[in-house]
């Protein structure tokens, strides 16, 4: 397969990877769409698009392709 | 370099969201949404009865591409109010539900600010019937 299934293990991991002190709770068994609550210290004093951004980031073009959805919660403590 | 200045799909994006105090880019329309987040997005400021511009994305791909870039945000649906971006589904039902966003666009909060879901409400109370 030219593409692999994204999991929820794939997800938290690559999150909790890139982003300095990252905690992600990820849900989603299809595959596709996915529901991840992230908490890490550098988000304070970011907006929430910020906040979001940083998380966008570590997907960059997978979003709206191989992960179709990411429901996101972010918190900074 | 001068190509950005120099398209006008971009140029005509960025005079809307110049020219409407509240405009939200998404899936298909208010009315009749094509997806479940553009409909929640849509929900809310419906919920808050506040005037909105919206454009469906869908017809050309382009839309989608240039809007991105310009935004520097991935997903759809997108809500700008007063020409900055505030985000996409999650952070405007979290703004919707917390009363930020009805303080940013000086609407009132419903009392009944339940979670935003646009139009058909009759299957879901089907639904929480047979749960």
């Amino acid at each position: 397969m030219a593409t692999s299934m994204a999991t929820k293990e794939e997800l938290k991991a690559r999150i909790e990877a890139a982003i300095p002190g990252a905690s992600a709770e990820v849900r989603g068994d299809d595959g596709h769409h996915f529901e991840a609550v992230v908490t890490a210290p550098t988000f304070a004093g970011l907006s929430r698009i910020a906040q979001h951004r940083l998380v966008y980031d570590v997907f960059d073009g997978e979003l709206g392709g191989r992960i179709h959805a990411l429901a996101l919660q972010t918190k900074a403590d | 370099m001068s190509d950005e200045t120099q398209n006008p799909l971009r140029e005509a994006i960025e005079d809307a969201i110049r020219s409407n105090d509240v405009i939200l880019f998404m899936k298909g329309t208010p009315e009749q949404p094509m997806c479940g987040f553009s409909a929640r997005t849509a929900g809310a400021l419906q919920a808050l009865e506040v005037p909105f511009a919206a454009v469906d994305i869908l017809p050309d791909p382009r839309i989608r591409q240039e809007l991105s870039a310009l935004s520097n945000w991935p997903t759809i649906p997108q809500l700008f109010v007063r020409g900055e971006l505030v985000g996409g589904c999650d952070i405007v039902t979290e703004m919707y539900e917390s009363g930020e966003l009805a303080e940013l666009l000086g609407a009132e909060q419903p009392n009944d600010a339940a979670p935003a879901e646009a139009g058909q409400p009759a299957p879901l109370s089907i639904e929480n019937r047979l749960s």
